[in-house]
């Protein structure tokens, strides 16, 4: 199966790949999937805490070139949303903006997950409540 | 300097370009001598037939066979079948067991179970770490049902020889047949059916520079006389054990496929493994990688590296324009599990999925591995960068530690 431009495209520049401090109250950081699956996606966010605003996002994937591209390409989303607006960011969007085929859809799930997850890390560290989240249907 | 020819191709143990000697061998029987092998009363018919009996010649001198021991088939899958499935009929009165290995092809795994839904009873020998069986395990899992034992000559994802004299030796101890799927070993590694007892054999072609869609099953005919209940019936091809017109442009490819692995095996085999060496050596220097399987008992061609913290095709996307390998890493559908054969030798499932499989060839050049060994390491520490596996086992946490959200 070939990949898309855009796939390609972020496999070969990644876009804010790195580590936030994960010890600061700013950062949320989510991390989904497991070795043993072959896919690990770690995502970060920090939020400034006057606007609300995500002012960084960085990622590091264990995964396929699909995996990566959509941890990438979430990370580019994220940045300049608000908490909430990035509570929006569905998985299928992801699909679209890359052109996954459905075998690889399960990896744009898991960006999603990674980034509620991020956002939950930041919730909690910030005293508010986690936000419950359906289970997601594909992995 | 020899001239770097792009792209590189690696996956010889998933089937290898026709050599153009064969290539050339074959043609003329696509249409001047376009006969059927089974017409009797033409010349049509005639040059058809001795071009099936020479090419039988060959695939049966390339394994001391007698011509008469080849069955010619549309490959190594349907070769198994009927050898699993010819044995488990014509042999139901002795019993009803067979034996055979959890690290075996699809083709051999899935005919057993699918005779175990019948009735059949299969025992799946585990393996050891390196990819070996345990003889005797082998011992005590024979039981005086036992009829079959099919033990695979070397694997197709590790390239591990199996100590196949002694599987026989034993197998005939408790007096059940003995066969072996040869695909990845014939024309690779000297094999002799006679010396080493073997009573049932499959091949194919398109795994030693053959056509794809031809293949043989061995079955010996002295000491003892083996026989296979025929699976697909018709006009009693291949005296009766199957039917169809012979595929004689395919069967004369294949011919002349033997005919060269043989002839080049000596030096080929001491080329591809210096090759290969070179690659496995030069690999290994980065850290955290491993060899997958035996080394020792291991075909010349094929090496099988895990590099840890990396997803196998993940990596692979880093060079697969260039160089095309496989990976152990399955994790492109609903299933996410790594290579069953990987599992089975007690790698950690995160290992399989970190494996690539190199497979060389006969048109494979030093410079095309030079420039694997290059393009591999560099990808590989690219996607490390990009790993939190590998940055946190370079903070020193284990990742066994963590508690990784269930799928
Ligand atoms: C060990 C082994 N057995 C059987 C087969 C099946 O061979 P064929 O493609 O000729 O059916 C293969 C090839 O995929 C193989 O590697
Ligand atoms: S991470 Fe599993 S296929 Fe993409």
């Amino acid at each position: 199966m070939a990949y898309s431009d855009k796939v390609l495209d972020h496999y070969n520049n990644p876009r804010n790949v790195g580590t936030l401090d994960k010890s600061k109250k700013s950062v949320g950081t989510g991390l989904v999937g497991a070795p043993e699956c072959g896919d690990v996606m770690r995502l970060q966010i920090e939020v400034d805490e006057e606007t609300g605003l995500i002012t960084d996002a960085k990622f590091k994937t264990f995964g396929c070139g699909s995996a990566i591209a959509s941890s990438s390409l979430a990370t580019e989303w994220l940045k300049g949303k608000t908490v909430n607006e990035a509570l929006t960011i569905d998985n299928m969007d992801i699909v679209e903006e890359l052109h996954l085929p459905p075998v690889k859809i399960h990896c744009s799930v898991l960006a999603e997950d990674a980034i509620k997850a991020a956002i939950n890390d930041y919730r909690v560290k910030n005293g508010l409540e986690p936000i419950k989240f359906e289970e997601s249907i594909i992995h | 300097m020899e001239e770097l020819k792009l792209p590189v191709y690696l996956d010889n143990s998933a089937t290898t370009p026709v050599d153009p000697r064969v290539l050339e061998t074959m043609l003329p029987y696509f249409t001047e001598n376009f006969g059927n092998a089974a017409s009797r009363n033409h010349s049509f018919g005639w040059v058809a037939e001795e071009a099936v009996d020479y090419a039988r010649e060959q695939v049966a001198q390339l394994i001391n066979a007698n011509p008469k021991e080849i069955i010619f088939t549309s490959g190594a899958t349907e070769a198994i079948n009927l050898a699993i499935k010819g044995v488990a009929d014509m042999y139901a009165k002795q019993g009803n067991h067979i034996i055979t290995v959890k690290t075996e092809h699809k083709a051999v795994i899935d005919t057993c179970k699918n005779l175990q839904k019948k009735g059949i009873d299969i025992t799946f020998l585990e393996v050891q770490p390196d990819g070996l069986i345990n003889l005797e395990e082998l011992e005590k899992a024979f039981t005086p049902k036992t009829i079959l034992v099919s033990v695979m000559f070397a694997n197709n994802e590790i390239g591990v020889i199996q100590p196949i004299e002694e599987i026989a030796r034993i197998t005939h101890k408790h007096g059940a047949l003995f066969m072996t799927d040869a695909t990845q070993a014939a024309g690779k590694i000297p094999i002799d059916v006679q010396k080493t007892g073997i009573d049932l054999m499959t091949f194919t072609a398109h795994k030693m520079y053959g056509p794809k869609g031809v293949g043989a099953l061995y079955v010996r005919r002295k000491n003892p006389r083996v026989k296979v209940t025929a699976q697909i019936d018709g006009g009693g091809h291949e005296r009766g054990m199957r039917s169809g017109t012979l595929n004689v442009p395919g069967i004369v490819g294949f011919g002349k496929a033997a005919e060269l692995c043989r002839l080049e095996m000596d030096t080929e085999s001491k080329r591809l493994s210096e090759l290969r060496d070179k690659l496995e050596q030069a690999l290994l220097k980065l850290e955290e990688s491993y060899v997958n399987g035996n080394t020792q008992h291991r075909l010349p061609h094929i090496s099988n590296i895990s590099f840890k913290y990396v997803e196998g095709e993940g990596l692979m996307m880093g060079f697969n324009k260039n160089i095309a390998v496989s990976s152990g890493s399955a994790c492109t559908s609903a299933s996410l599990e790594p290579s069953y054969v990987l599992v089975a030798l007690g790698l950690d499932d995160e290992l399989a999925h970190s494996s690539i499989r190199f497979s060389l060839g006969r048109f494979t050049t030093e410079a095309q591995i030079d420039y694997t060994i290059e393009q591999v390491a560099n990808a590989v520490n690219r996607m490390r960068e990009l790993s939190p596996l590998w940055e946190m086992h370079k903070e020193g946490i284990d990742l066994k530690t963590i508690q990784w959200s269930e799928h």
